[in-house]
C-alpha cells in the first residue's frame, strides 16, 4: 500500500455486472453492441441521465432513446487510493448533450486527470453482465 | 392543534395494470404520481411533500424523489407499517400541512410481485436476469463509489471553484480534536495539527485519512415531550423552535452542483421558523462525516458566504473558547464516534448538552441559549437528505 501518489496505471478494479431492470434493458442491450444511449424527452426537448421512462425535468412520459457520441468534460473526480485492487478514478462527466454521468476513468494516467478535461465513452467488460460505460481522455 | 379540517385529499389515481412485466417498480410509482397529479390538476413542481414506505426502492424517499425529479420537496416521510403505511401517511401529511411544513403532499405505492422471477426488491445485479431495485443502481453502483470518493469529488470541485485548500479543511479536524481530548469516550483523543492531517495517508484525493470520520459501534436516543410533561420533569428544558428538511440529488443530471448541499434549503426553513439567524447561534453541531461535509454545510446554512468556508474554518474558528463558532464539542464524528455510520443523533445529543450547560467544562459554551444541529444522510456526491434543527434553552 502506498501513501503517496501512484504511478500511472490503468484501473485494475474489475467492474461487477450492473443491475438491469426492464426499464433500463434497452440501454444495456445497446451497450452490448458498443452503442451509448441516453434518453431525451419529446416534451421539453432535454436529455437526462440516468435514463428514465418518465422525464425527471418535465414529467412527460414521451421519452425516447438516442445514440450519443458519449463525449464531454470531467466535472469532478477522485482517485481512490485505498482499494484492494489498486487505485481507480471515479467522477462525473458532463456530456455535450447536458446531463452529468457518474463513471470511472480508465486507460489513462490517473494523476493527470483534470476538471474540464475532454473525455469520451468506451465500454468495459463486466463479470457476467453487459459491458458498462467508462470514459478515457480524448 | 388538530388536523381536523386542515387538509384535503384532492388527487387520487389507481394504476390500471394487474400484471406489469414491461415496467419497473420506480416507473409505476412515477406513473401513479403522474396520474394523481393530473387528477388534481397540479404539476410535479407543486409537490413539496413526499411520502413513501418500504415498497419504494432505495433508502427513504431519496431514490424516488431523484427519479421523479421532485425539485421542491421540503418534507419527507418514509414511515413503514406494511400495508397500512399509506393510510398513516395521509394522517402524517395532514399534520405536516396543518403545521405549514408542506402544502402539496404526494403519497405513492407500487410493486410487481407477479414478476418475482426477476428478483424482488434490492439493487443487486443478477447476471443474465432482470432486477427491480433502486433505479440508479445499475448506472451507479458499478463504479466503486463509496462515501470517501463521492465526498472527495465534492471537495475536489469545491477546491476547483473556490480555491479551498487541504490546509483549510484540516482546520476542521484540528478543531474536533481539540474538543475530543476532553471526552473520555472519544475514539481519537490526541490533539492533531494541520500538518498531521496533511501528512496522513491519502484515502481518496483530496481527502486524507484524518479528513474522514471514525467508524464506531454504539448508538443514541432522544425523548421529545409535550410542554406540559417537559415542565413536570426536573431537567433543563431544551425547546425545539425550528426544523427544516430537504432532499438533493442529480435529478436527471442537469445543473449538477457538488459544491452545494440540501442545507441550502433546509437551513433557511428552520431559521425562519425559529425567528433567528445563523449569527445568533452560540453552538453548532454540524454533521462531520468528512471535513468537506462541515465546510459545505456551514456555507449553505449561511454562517459564511458560499466559497468562504475555507477562510471561515481556518485558524481555530470552530474551537470552543477560541473561535467564533464552537462546533461538535464532543469531538464529533471526526474524533468521537459515528454509530452505525449515522451521525445525526449524536449531533442533537451534544447540542442538548450545550444548551443544558452539561457539556465538558473545557468545551462548554458560556450562556449557551441557542444551538443548531444539522446533518445530511446519503452522499453529498450523489443524493442525500438534509435536516436542520434549531433549539433554545428555556
Amino acid at each position: 500500500m502506498s501513501d503517496t501518489k501512484t504511478a500511472p496505471e490503468a484501473q485494475a478494479r474489475k467492474i461487477p455486472a450492473p443491475a438491469v431492470t426492464i426499464e433500463s434493458k434497452p440501454f444495456w442491450d445497446a451497450a452490448a453492441e458498443g452503442r451509448f444511449l441516453i434518453k431525451r424527452c419529446n416534451g421539453c426537448g432535454k436529455a437526462h441521465w440516468y435514463p428514465r421512462a418518465i422525464c425527471p425535468i418535465c414529467f412527460s412520459d414521451d421519452t425516447v432513446w438516442e445514440e450519443s457520441p458519449g463525449e464531454g468534460v470531467i466535472y469532478a473526480h477522485s482517485v481512490m487510493r485505498r482499494s484492494p485492487t489498486g487505485p481507480f478514478a471515479i467522477g462525473y462527466v458532463t456530456l455535450d448533450e447536458g446531463p452529468a454521468v457518474l463513471t470511472n476513468f480508465v486507460d489513462c494516467d490517473l494523476d493527470a486527470l483534470a476538471i474540464g478535461q475532454r473525455v469520451k465513452v468506451k465500454f468495459q467488460e463486466t463479470e457476467n453482465g453487459p459491458p458498462v460505460p467508462v470514459f478515457s481522455p480524448v | 392543534m388538530s388536523i381536523k379540517g386542515k387538509a384535503y385529499i384532492m388527487g387520487a389515481y389507481e394504476h390500471p395494470l394487474r400484471d406489469a412485466p414491461d415496467k419497473s417498480t420506480p416507473q409505476i410509482h412515477a406513473e401513479c404520481a403522474k396520474g394523481a397529479l393530473e387528477d388534481a390538476g397540479l404539476t410535479k413542481d407543486d409537490i413539496d411533500g413526499y411520502f413513501c414506505a418500504g415498497d419504494a426502492p432505495g433508502f427513504g424517499g431519496m431514490s424516488m424523489i431523484d427519479y421523479m425529479g421532485l425539485r421542491n420537496v421540503r418534507h419527507m416521510d418514509s414511515t413503514e407499517t406494511g400495508g397500512s403505511s399509506y393510510i398513516l401517511h395521509v394522517g402524517h401529511a395532514a399534520q405536516a400541512i396543518a403545521e405549514g411544513k408542506c402544502k402539496v403532499a404526494l403519497i405513492t405505492l407500487a410493486g410487481r410481485p407477479r414478476q418475482n422471477q426477476f428478483g424482488g426488491f434490492g439493487g443487486g445485479a443478477r447476471p443474465g436476469k432482470l432486477t427491480d431495485g433502486p433505479p440508479e443502481a445499475g448506472f451507479e453502483n458499478i463504479y466503486g463509489g463509496t462515501t470517501h470518493n463521492t465526498y472527495a469529488m465534492c471537495a475536489a470541485r469545491h477546491m476547483y471553484e473556490y480555491g479551498t485548500t487541504s490546509e483549510q479543511l484540516a482546520w476542521i479536524k484540528v478543531a474536533a480534536s481539540h474538543h475530543a481530548q476532553w471526552n473520555e469516550h472519544a475514539m481519537l483523543r490526541d490533539v492533531v495539527t494541520v500538518e498531521d492531517v496533511l501528512n496522513s495517508p491519502m484515502i481518496s484525493d483530496p481527502l486524507h485519512r484524518l479528513d474522514c470520520c471514525v467508524v464506531s459501534d454504539g448508538g443514541g436516543a432522544l425523548i421529545v415531550t409535550s410542554p406540559e410533561i417537559a415542565r413536570s420533569l426536573n431537567r433543563p428544558m431544551v425547546k425545539v423552535i425550528g426544523a427544516g428538511e430537504s432532499p438533493k440529488g442529480p435529478m436527471g443530471g442537469h445543473d449538477l452542483d457538488l459544491t452545494h448541499s440540501g442545507a441550502l434549503w433546509s437551513g433557511p426553513i428552520a431559521f425562519e421558523e425559529a425567528g433567528v439567524k445563523p449569527s445568533d447561534m452560540k453552538y453548532a453541531s454540524i454533521y462531520d462525516s468528512f471535513t468537506i461535509t462541515v465546510l459545505m454545510q456551514l456555507e449553505d446554512l449561511g454562517f459564511c458566504a458560499k466559497g468562504e468556508g475555507g477562510k471561515f474554518v481556518a485558524d481555530g474558528n470552530l474551537i470552543s473558547g477560541v473561535g467564533k463558532l464552537p462546533f461538535n464539542t464532543d469531538g464529533g464524528g471526526l474524533c468521537n464516534n459515528h454509530p452505525t455510520n449515522r451521525g445525526g443523533i449524536t449531533k442533537v445529543i451534544e447540542a442538548v448538552r450545550q444548551l443544558r450547560g452539561e457539556a465538558h467544562p473545557k468545551v462548554q459554551v458560556p450562556n449557551c441559549d441557542l444551538a443548531i444541529a444539522h446533518g445530511t444522510g446519503g452522499s453529498l456526491g450523489t443524493r442525500h437528505g438534509s435536516a436542520t434543527l434549531i433549539m433554545e434553552r428555556e
